[in-house]
């Protein structure tokens, strides 16, 4: 492998238009060197921003290191792209599973079944994502028509893919066990409350780095109820969401049931709509671990 | 419709002329009064001027002991429709009612530039 990576980082410096970062970027994937990788494919996707399997790339990377927002919404755009890519759709699949929404992995899965019906991964994910098996090997996100399992352990292994989530019913551990296990600014900006303020998972952290939980919680108590009550009056139907555009910072409240209420909090560089975006996969979490502690 | 100065019949004409806005209000912040309005026929302005004023409280506390600093703009989304508000550097709240398609991102432009009038 280390002969290839030479190989094709000179072919690389000799035609930086070349396709070749692609195989090299997963090299580097697969070999651990997730920073050199990630250099790669993010000159390569500079190159040819409107290539689907750069993005595939560069996915992996990023769920590679946990950053999982990041990695979904370059698959989301690969699928933009290309709404049959394989890889893409198994990569949202895996990261749907991990936040627990069964039915989208699924959805996912089937589409990606209909593309590369031979490929055995993604049958046996399949039946995973549908609850069929106790223990199988979850499918890792990879390129088309490459059947893969994942590994055993987390050790950077070819298409290794991040951390499979824990089967159906198995014992979990704590991390996993938290509402925001997964996502993004878990402790720092994301904030699940009740109806009456109280904190049940989350937490949030001003710019210094101080925890502001409490404090913001205190505040947000009864807006669900306002909220309610204004959209009711001006007969808008059922509220949605309220987003916020603050001097140093942005904000989101969603309702992931009818009486918790789902804070996102991000720095002004984060757009208001990927706010939205981030706040319902935060709300997908928060209401399947609302239900399984109901 | 409420007799008001001409710069608030000015703001208020720069916010209800975007297509999709049912209709704009400028609130008193402190007390949730209503300070001048264009709204369609049934809309409850004054109990919607005093929750308007209400949420924007509670969000400007939350959002200030978050750290984000004073809320700019702030949308509530509902299935059929948007209440949008900016509130002005001097305690009123430039409120707009709209329809659910309406172009958010504009009425944001004309609720600030309005706000700008208001002061």
């Amino acid at each position: 492998m280390a002969e290839e990576i030479k190989t094709l980082s000179s072919q690389l410096a000799q035609d930086p238009d070349s396709l070749v970062f692609l195989r090299l970027g997963e090299l580097l994937r697969m070999k651990g060197q997730l920073d050199a990788a990630q250099r790669v494919a993010v000159t390569g996707l500079d190159r040819h921003p409107h290539l689907p399997d750069a993005h595939d790339l560069f996915a992996r990377i990023l769920a590679d290191k946990h950053d999982y927002e990041r990695a979904f919404d370059e698959w989301d755009m690969a699928l933009r792209i290309a709404p049959d890519h394989v890889g893409a759709l198994k990569g949202l699949a895996f990261l749907y599973f991990k936040v627990g929404d069964l039915a989208q992995a699924a959805a996912h899965l089937e589409a990606a079944q209909r593309v590369a019906p031979a490929d055995a991964s993604i049958a046996q994910a399949l039946a995973m994502a549908r609850g069929g098996e106790s223990a199988p090997s979850p499918t890792a996100p990879e390129g088309e028509g490459e059947p893969v399992a994942l590994p055993a352990s987390d050790a950077p292994t070819e298409r290794a893919p991040p951390p499979p989530p824990p089967p159906p019913g198995a014992a979990q551990p704590l991390e996993e066990a938290r509402v925001f296990a997964g996502l993004e600014g878990a402790q720092e900006g994301l904030l699940l409350l009740d109806a009456a303020g109280r904190v049940l998972g989350g937490a949030l952290k001003d710019p210094g780095g101080r925890d502001v939980t409490d404090a913001v919680a205190a505040y947000l108590a009864g807006v669900s109820q306002e909220a309610a009550r204004t959209a009711k009056l001006l007969a808008l139907g059922r509220w949605t969401g309220v987003a916020a555009e603050g001097n140093g910072g942005h904000v989101h409240l969603t309702a992931p049931t009818g009486d918790a209420l789902l804070l996102v909090v991000r720095d002004r560089a984060v757009p208001m709509g990927r706010l939205a975006i981030i706040a319902q996969r935060a709300a997908v979490a928060a209401r399947r671990w609302l239900e399984k502690h109901a | 419709m409420t007799t008001a100065p001409a710069n608030y019949t000015r703001a208020l004409d720069l916010v209800t002329r975007v297509r999709g806005v049912r209709g704009a209000m400028l609130v008193s912040a402190d007390d949730g009064i209503i300070v001048a309005e264009q709204l369609m026929e049934g809309i409850k302005g004054p109990a919607v001027a005093a929750l308007a004023a209400s949420l924007a409280t509670r969000l400007r506390r939350a959002m200030e002991a978050a750290g984000v600093g004073a809320s700019l703009f702030w949308h509530l989304q509902a299935e059929q429709g948007a209440l949008l508000v900016v509130p002005t550097a001097g305690g009123t709240l430039v409120v707009a009612v709209a329809e659910p398609d309406v172009n958010v991102g504009l009425v944001r432009l004309e609720l600030l530039r309005a706000g700008e009038v208001v002061g």
